[in-house]
């Protein structure tokens, strides 16, 4: 891509690829490669194909179609050729020292003498790129605040760990690190680009990305739609390359309701009425979802269980927070209304298989018998169960925590309408979503960044740049 | 103070043995020589090797219900076999280290729970057990007696052995990179995989490990004891997992100590002599032990609360 | 029909234990037909009451076990023979105590396992210590002869079933209901498949985990209750094999280890088999040792067919 370096010298390669999960497209023909001395600055919103980019690169996920290559080392496997990765979520092991963790990926380190090595070695990376941290080498991994852990990872990263790092991949390195601390690893990365090291750079924050990358690389619904050296970008064009993803119906906004009584009022600011839609916006990982289900949790005990829920929850994340896998369609739809419906503590069989029926119907679950297991269904189906289950109790509060993942158009659609006559029935909705045209349909928005809400947004206030704005850090991270 | 004891945690059971060991003293002025102290810790290196096994299966976030009757087997065999057929006692033993790595490799391989094919595998040395020696008797080959009841100077063979196995068992698993690896299994099995090692031999050698601890603890029961019987060990299952967890150890997570569960096997050793010697009812040793047992647990809980509390 | 019956995973205990006793008659020519099938039910029924408290324990999910079984059912027995005194009549105030102790041990269990956060494994093992010194130190060594009016009970049988048999009977299908009909039984069927998800569809998973230790002690208690007074007293190690027994008969009874489902019926059929195949492996004139040794490859050898099915699936 950068024309100083000849494609045969680069890192690595990516010619055509494609990737498929089932039916999903998460990719597709991204053609890349990247050389030595390059730093690419890849954004895009979420789902754009990011992390299934950064995948392929590491060796993660084989690609559907395509090639992946290692030109520059004539390595086959990424971990010969050099490449490295640093995740956004830990891959410490938190028992060992910060020595020891280098020695899981650092599988020369043997021999008596082996720990001094590994200190001398894990202790020069992080003084090279974090002068002064004052982190010890031999506390465990534990003991270290999040941040500190972060370091750590980005510091195995660039050690040479007996074969020098070619490419580093850092996914959101600076999430959990404060603004001295990012600077210094900028720094670090120019550096390593300047002796001829090659980083991808994931950020949310846009100041970051113009800071350090040679290249920006912007990626919109698997494809990359733009990759031009940074000088040729500005915020405001790079924020409208990123955008816009449902070019299509966002104007399905439904009448504005007159605003009912205040149901909800949290600490950190989150507030919602009676009938109301309430929208949680912004990057993905940035504390909505344990806003969210922290606020399930404090409402309601583990204790006893209320006859009528007070507040119910859709999972996003259907195999963690969601599914009870052994069960029916049934059993796992009318979890909800078992007290509601019981006599003398037993289950009404009679009233549950109606609640299923209605509800197979009412939602369009599609299979011939609601006693299948769950696990039969396809996994917007399945997402259709956990509506079902949360609307067919008369919980005042639904709580829906990225529910439409992996849900076809057409059941989106479906969701969408019965999300609002419910609100019109004085149901409130919390709905978090990574989706901004679904967020677009809500009365209110709240954007979360790092955590906090870093916006509020009401009625025509809610447009996608606006959302975006507040998604991103626009400002230096250094000012 | 609180602080300390959570960033080093081998001060709780450390100190916890010395002030059994202070008060134990204080009761019965006269253990305090070479003949008392070694009675005293009598019994205490087959304890420690047995809970040093059991500490490689939780260093592996696994747990061994069937080390007691394992250790109970070796006993056997060694008070039979290894006294009359030197060369094939050791085959035999060497192939029981060699099943116990099979066992861990089987575990990791069919993801079986470990807890209940351990359970299941109890009955099978049990009944090996059972079948080698069907009443008690036997004799510990002579080499081993002369080993176990050795009188070196200044301090008795318990407290000497004590130290060497805490030593060389810390070199193993804390020191060497492979027993790093080993507990990086137990921390974090995905990470590990990730870089390219074999989970399934790191699992087997595990196993493999604790069947040599396993062996070791059967062996030197019988140099102790001269003869043995099916039954011999059956309460060291419960008792290694107590010393694993009073040393410092925990369930999952990779976060064991090698020493710690020596000093964890002293103690639970020591309590039973301290509390006869404090004239409480024999009826209530084991349940003064469970006490102890919960005591050190919640101890440990308020610390590493305090600790986190205080960043 | 047969098709429906072969996918159920109790069927496969309940074979394994028709093929036993087959086994026994095929040796003997069909003679003491009936007193096998009466020791079976008998020894059986003991196993298969703790067995179903096990079950209700190992269908919290991973990690979720009771060691405490043998020492609940040891104290239980011993505080209810010294109650009663051997007085006739007072077989209920016996009975009562022994469920009080149940209800006791299986709080303390689950206040270990709740307020100190100890995993199950060491709580109730720890607690176990103290509850075999509270049996040893109420028992004194003395042997308490139950009630007479209780032992042949206990011992007797009605419309030719052993008494004993039919009081487990009871208490499986009052489980079954539980389990299979109740709100309580479906919040503990989901908690075992994944807490966290549990917790999120509204089911109490706490209130859950509580009563089931306790149910556990209970039905624990009850077992010994029984077993003291069909053997004619209590004994400090009465309730040593069955720790191994209990954990048995569930796996073998097709419960899922992982938690979430569990089966009646299997426990019944994994009991009768436990005895039966103990009782075979005697008459084929087999040796302590080699009984064991048979008895362990079988558990090992259900767990792995369980599994690859599982894999299968």
């Amino acid at each position: 891509m950068t024309l100083l370096t000849s494609p045969s010298a680069s890192i690595v390669t990516l010619t055509n690829v494609e990737k498929h999960f089932g039916p999903v497209r998460a990719l597709s023909g991204v053609s890349l490669s990247i050389g030595p001395g390059e730093c690419v600055g890849l954004v895009g919103h979420n789902g754009a194909g990011k992390s299934t980019l950064v995948n392929l690169i590491n060796g993660g996920l084989v690609p559907s179609a395509g090639e992946v290559s290692f030109p520059a080392s004539g390595a086959t496997r990424a971990l010969e050729a050099g490449v490295r990765s640093v995740f956004q979520e830990l891959s410490l092991c938190p028992n060992l020292t910060v020595a020891e963790n280098l020695r899981i990926s650092h599988d020369n380190l043997r021999g008596v003498g082996w720990r001094k090595r590994a200190h001398t070695e894990i202790a020069a990376s992080l003084d090279s790129i974090f002068p002064g941290h004052g982190i010890d080498a031999d506390t465990t991994v534990d003991r270290l605040t999040i941040a500190e852990r972060q370091m750590v990872e980005i510091a195995i990263g660039f050690a040479p760990r007996g074969r020098d790092a070619r490419l580093v991949i850092l996914d959101e390195p600076t999430s959990s690190l404060d603004a001295g601390i990012a600077q210094q690893l900028l720094t670090h990365i120019r550096t390593f680009c300047a002796k001829g090291g090659a980083v991808v750079f994931i950020s949310h924050m846009i100041g970051e990305i113009f800071q350090v990358a040679s290249t920006i690389v912007v990626m919109k619904d698997g494809r990359i739609v733009a990759s031009r050296p940074t000088a040729e970008f500005t915020r405001a064009t790079l924020v409208d390359q990123m955008g816009h993803v449902a070019a299509e119906t966002t104007d399905a906004v439904a009448q504005r309701r007159a605003p009912g009584e205040e149901v909800l009022h949290t600490g950190d600011g989150l507030v919602a009425r009676k009938g109301e839609v309430v929208g949680l916006a912004g990057l993905a990982g940035h504390g909505q979802a344990e806003a969210l289900a922290q606020l399930y949790l404090d409402r309601t005990s583990a204790w006893w269980g209320d006859k009528v829920p007070k507040v119910v929850f859709v999972a996003g994340d259907r195999g963690r927070d969601g599914i009870l896998p052994l069960w029916s369609i049934l059993r796992n739809a009318t979890v909800s209304i078992l007290s509601q419906t019981a006599r003398h503590g037993l289950v009404d069989r009679a009233a549950e298989a109606r609640v299923a029926a209605a509800w197979k119907t009412r939602i369009g679950i599609r299979t011939d018998d609601v006693r299948n297991l769950i696990l039969s269904l396809s996994g917007g189906n399945q997402q259709k169960v956990l509506f079902a289950r949360a609307l067919a109790s008369d919980a005042p509060i639904v709580i829906m925590d990225d529910p439409m993942r992996g849900v076809d158009i057409g059941t989106k659609q479906d969701v969408y309408a019965m999300i609002q006559s419910e609100a019109a029935r004085g149901r409130t909705f919390l709905w978090y979503s990574t989706e901004t045209e679904e967020v677009c349909q809500c009365d209110r928005v709240f954007v979360y960044r790092d955590g906090q809400i870093s916006a509020r947004l009401d009625g025509a206030d809610i447009t996608e740049d606006r959302i975006l704005e507040a998604s991103f850090q626009m400002q230096e991270a250094a000012a | 103070m609180i602080r300390l004891f959570a960033r080093h945690r081998i001060l709780l059971p450390a100190v916890s043995l010395i002030v059994l060991l202070a008060a134990t003293f204080y009761m019965q002025p006269r253990a305090m020589s070479y003949f008392g102290i070694n009675l005293l810790f009598n019994l205490a290196i087959p304890i420690a090797l047995a809970t040093l096994a059991q500490m490689m299966i939780m260093m592996v976030n696994d747990i061994d219900l069937s080390l007691g009757a394992f250790i109970s087997l070796v006993a056997c065999i060694t008070a039979t076999v290894l006294h009359d057929q030197p060369v094939l006692g050791m085959a035999i033993l060497a192939a029981l280290i060699l099943a116990y790595a099979c066992l861990g490799a089987l575990i990791h391989w069919l993801e079986l729970p470990a807890i209940v094919v351990t359970l299941g595998m109890s009955f099978v040395w049990a009944g090996l057990a059972l079948t080698i020696l069907p009443s008690p008797g036997g004799s510990a080959p002579a080499w081993l007696r002369t080993v176990m009841t050795v009188k070196p100077p200044l301090f008795p063979m318990a407290v000497v052995a004590a130290v060497l196995i805490a030593g060389l068992s810390h070199v193993l698993v804390i020191r060497s990179g492979i027993g790093t690896v080993l507990r990086g299994v137990g921390g974090n099995a995905a990470s590990v995989g990730r870089a390219g090692w074999p989970l399934l031999r790191l699992k087997a050698l595990a196993y493999a490990l604790a069947g040599v601890f396993g062996v070791l603890a059967g062996m030197a029961l019988v140099g102790l004891t001269t003869s043995a019987d099916a039954n011999i060990a059956l309460r060291y299952t419960l008792l290694s997992i107590a010393g694993v967890i009073l040393g410092g150890g925990e369930f999952v997570g990779g976060r064991v100590s090698a020493v710690g569960a020596v000093i964890g096997a002293l103690t639970l050793t020591l309590a039973a002599s301290f509390l006869s010697f404090l004239r409480l009812s024999p009826d209530w040793q084991i349940g003064a032990q469970g006490a102890i047992l919960i005591l050190v647990l919640t101890a440990r809980l308020i610390f590493t609360r305090r600790d986190r509390t205080q960043g | 029909m047969v098709k429906t019956l072969l996918g159920r995973s109790w069927i496969w205990s309940w074979i394994a234990a028709a093929a036993a006793f087959g086994l026994i008659m095929l040796l003997t020519q069909g003679r003491g037909a009936e007193e096998l099938a009466y020791a079976a039910l008998s020894f059986g029924a003991f196993a298969a009451i703790v067995g179903l408290g096990q079950m209700m324990v190992i269908t919290l999910g991973p990690g979720n076990v009771d060691l405490s079984i043998p020492a609940t059912m040891t104290l239980a027995a011993t505080l209810a023979l010294k109650g009663m005194g051997s007085d006739p009549g007072t077989s209920l105030l016996g009975l009562a105590i022994a469920i009080g102790v149940g209800c006791g041990a299986g709080l303390a269990n689950f206040a270990l396992i709740y307020l100190l956060r100890l995993p199950p494994i060491i709580a109730t093992l720890a607690a176990s210590l103290i509850y075999q010194s509270l049996a040893i130190w109420s028992n004194r060594g003395l042997r308490i002869k139950p009630p007479a009016d209780l032992a042949d009970f206990a011992t007797g049988r009605t419309i030719g079933i052993p008494n004993v048999a039919l009081i487990a009977l009871v208490l499986s299908v009052v489980v079954w209901i539980v389990l299979e009909r109740s709100v309580f039984g479906r919040w503990l069927l989901g908690s075992g498949q994944n807490l966290r998800a549990a917790r999120l569809a509204g089911i109490p998973t706490q209130l859950v985990r509580a009563v089931t230790y306790t149910s556990v002690a209970v039905l624990a208690a009850v077992a010994g209750y029984l077993l003291a007074s069909f053997s004619g007293g209590a004994s400090l190690n009465m309730g040593q094999e069955y720790l191994l027994s209990s954990i048995a008969v569930v796996v073998i009874g097709g419960t899922s280890i992982a938690g979430g489902n569990s089966n009646v019926p299997g426990i019944w059929g994994a009991s009768l088999f436990l005895f039966l195949v103990v009782s075979m492996l005697n008459s084929y004139g087999l040796g302590a040792g080699v009984r064991m040794l048979l008895t362990g490859l079988i558990i090992i050898g259900i767990v792995i067919a369980a599994s690859t099915r599982r894999g299968r699936a």
